[in-house]
């Protein structure tokens, strides 16, 4: 389905956030999902690109006051396609696939007390609509789980969204390989040091009422970390997975990951995993 | 003007218009649901399936090229027992002809997927994937062997009288010889082609881009040379041919008609814009109107060489 472009903005250096208007039809995005984007009508580059859903959120229109379903997307320019898409102006026309795959599991995840979200650079995207649905899911009153944010990066120019998730009423850490901001180290170094020590026999919180949950997006290295972690500390960590894609519909099998049933899609069965599903290190 | 004719025959196999979807790029059908009607296409062909399930290759199994992808997929599937299980019911409802693609490690293997498949009528026909290593003869590819591919035709034609459609593999020095040998066993018709193979490294860290590091290229870059071959095979064998390798849209299409193919599939650009298939159906059938054509099959074989 086609979406114009409302917005299409560097946040900075080489970050920037795209904003559409969800048109009739568009299926409301679950946290965890991506769209599938056509960037050019030619082939070059040929195959769709995966970004995941930063964000979507009921909005009044400025002049109407009509509510609008406004989706955002936040992407990083690494290459040919995403080279390209910076460019589009307002009002262009994208054609996208979606919102696909299988995102976080929110009903577990709501049942706990603490949220730990763990983004690695660009991991920050989907997680961001994650924290959002979980503050503005719970009923009033209802305190809902308390949010906890790692965000870890290169150094202090690649942490984006912090301000973003403080306005939610998240708590926050950052973690700099080199220090320029937070702690220096890899931002699972950081969440070792605040994750609660693990509790005596409980070697999966899984179903444990109100245990804490690990939610983490981010480069693969990072995502085993995170589940050697997850399994220590006898918590539940769900992780957001990435792979080239060719059909993003579960088709073609190209986008694999080695789990304790076999190769799985990601497109399809993913982006999000239980972490201790996966086989790390293939 | 009346509607122009689509309606084309493989064999015994009557297809309501000439647009397939190729193996290995439409799943079991299904996965496209919401975006493309199949009972609207010709025929489906299968992911490719094997008697016994097939892990598949290790990731990265695809990566893009200049105009191209490059795909090690490995024919991951669960096997004959959970196709019939699971995806057979499914395709039941399709409302369009199946054809179920089908590879072996030995020629034995193709036999008895094509006998377990003959109990259901669903299936309409059967395409062999001869890109396989064959583990009797010392792993050798069976399309790039013609003693090899005879004999696997001839073995798999005693199986069953339903169209036998084999597909062929470029990666060979004369694709008109496999295709007489093809002829020779006895198929009802030939496909080609399945992917060239190529490959891709990372510069950075000097490895190859997919986990197999060799893969198959596929889509527009291949498409020249597709057709070449669907000339060069159209002028050798007296069997129908379905061509495919880089159509993108109905132009590309009616050029693999003009050349000698009486079906086409879509491939990789079901990646690009799942609405191509249909798309390339309506194409179709405007450049037969606009070109005052009454039926596709005046079409086929056309090119003028003169
Ligand atoms: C489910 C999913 C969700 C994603 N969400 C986001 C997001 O919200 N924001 C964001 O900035 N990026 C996201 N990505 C990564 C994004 O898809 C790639 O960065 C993008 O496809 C690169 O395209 P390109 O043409 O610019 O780069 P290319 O020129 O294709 O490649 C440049 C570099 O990016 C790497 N790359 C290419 N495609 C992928 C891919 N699919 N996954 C991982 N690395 C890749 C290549 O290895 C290469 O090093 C997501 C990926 C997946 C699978
Ligand atoms: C991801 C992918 C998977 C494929 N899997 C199969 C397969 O299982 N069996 C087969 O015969 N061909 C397979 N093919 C080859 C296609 O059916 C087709 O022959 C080839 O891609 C050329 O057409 P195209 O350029 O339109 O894609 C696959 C191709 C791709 C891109
Ligand atoms: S991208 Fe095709 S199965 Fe995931």
């Amino acid at each position: 389905m086609k979406v114009q472009i409302a917005s299409n903005v560097f946040l900075r250096d080489k970050y920037l956030l795209l904003e559409f208007c969800a048109p009739a039809g568009f299926a409301m995005p679950e946290p965890g999902q991506f769209l599938h984007m056509r960037i050019e009508d030619s082939f070059d580059p040929l195959l769709r690109r995966p970004l995941s859903i930063h964000d979507a959120v009921w909005q009044a229109h400025s002049k109407n006051g009509r509510k609008k379903h406004v989706v955002r997307i936040l992407y990083e320019v690494v290459g040919k396609g995403t080279a390209l898409l910076a460019e589009k102006r307002p009002l262009t026309q994208i054609d996208v696939l979606g919102p696909l795959g299988r995102g976080f599991d929110l009903k577990k995840i709501g049942r706990s007390r603490c949220v730990y979200i763990v983004a690695g650079g660009m991991g920050v995207a989907p997680l961001f609509f994650l924290a959002r649905r979980l503050r503005e899911g719970r009923k009033e009153n209802a305190r809902g789980p308390k949010i906890v944010v790692f965000i870890g990066a290169r150094n202090k120019d690649h942490i984006i969204r912090e301000k973003e998730f403080k306005d939610l009423g998240c708590e926050i850490h950052v973690a700099t390989e080199d220090g320029s901001k937070g702690f220096k180290g890899r931002v699972t170094d950081l969440l070792k040091t605040i994750l609660p020590p693990a509790t005596d026999g409980a070697v999966s919180a899984d179903g444990q009422e109100g245990a804490p949950v690990i939610c983490a997006c981010g480069p693969k290295a990072m995502l085993a970390a995170v589940a050697a972690l997850a399994q220590q500390r006898g918590l539940a960590a769900q992780v957001s997975l990435e792979e080239f894609m060719g059909c993003g519909l579960g088709a073609c099998l190209g986008c694999v990951i080695r789990t304790v049933s076999g190769y799985r899609r990601i497109c399809h069965d993913g982006p999000v995993f239980d972490a201790e599903e996966i086989i790390w290190g293939d | 003007m009346s509607k122009p004719n689509l309606k084309v025959a493989i064999g015994s196999l009557k297809l309501q218009n000439p647009v397939m979807v190729a193996s290995g790029t439409f799943g079991y059908g299904r996965e496209y649901a919401d975006y493309v009607d199949p009972a609207r296409l010709g025929a489906i062909v299968t992911k490719t399936i094997t008697k016994n399930r097939r892990e598949g290759n290790r990731p990265p199994r695809i990566c893009e090229t200049t105009g191209g992808m490059l795909n090690a997929i490995g024919l991951q599937n669960e096997g004959l027992e959970d196709f019939i299980q699971e995806k057979l019911p499914a395709c039941r409802d399709a409302g369009t002809k199946l054809i179920v693609s089908v590879g072996g490690e030995t020629s034995n293997e193709y036999g008895e997927v094509i006998e377990a498949l003959n109990a259901y009528p669903e299936v309409a026909a059967y395409e062999l994937n001869i890109s396989c290593p064959n583990i009797e003869y010392k792993d050798k590819i069976i399309s790039q062997d013609e003693e090899l591919t005879h004999k696997v035709v001839r073995d798999v034609r005693q199986k069953t009288d339903r169209t036998l459609i084999v597909k062929l593999s470029p990666n060979v020095s004369d694709i008109t010889r496999i295709a007489r040998a093809v002829q020779d066993g006895g198929a009802d018709a030939v496909s080609l082609v399945n992917t060239f193979l190529g490959m891709a490294v990372d510069v950075e860290t000097r490895r190859p881009v997919l986990g197999n590091i060799t893969g198959g290229l596929s889509g527009p870059a291949i498409k020249p040379m597709a057709l070449r071959m669907v000339w060069q095979v159209y002028n050798k064998i007296s069997l129908p041919i379905v061509g495919m390798g880089g159509i993108m849209n109905a132009r590309d299409a009616v050029e693999f008609l003009i050349a000698g193919a009486t079906a086409v599939a879509v491939g990789t650009a079901n990646f690009v814009d799942p609405r191509t298939p249909l798309e390339v159906v309506e194409g179709i059938a405007s450049y037969l109107s606009q070109h005052h054509y009454k039926d596709v099959k005046e079409l086929i074989g056309s090119l003028n060489v003169s």
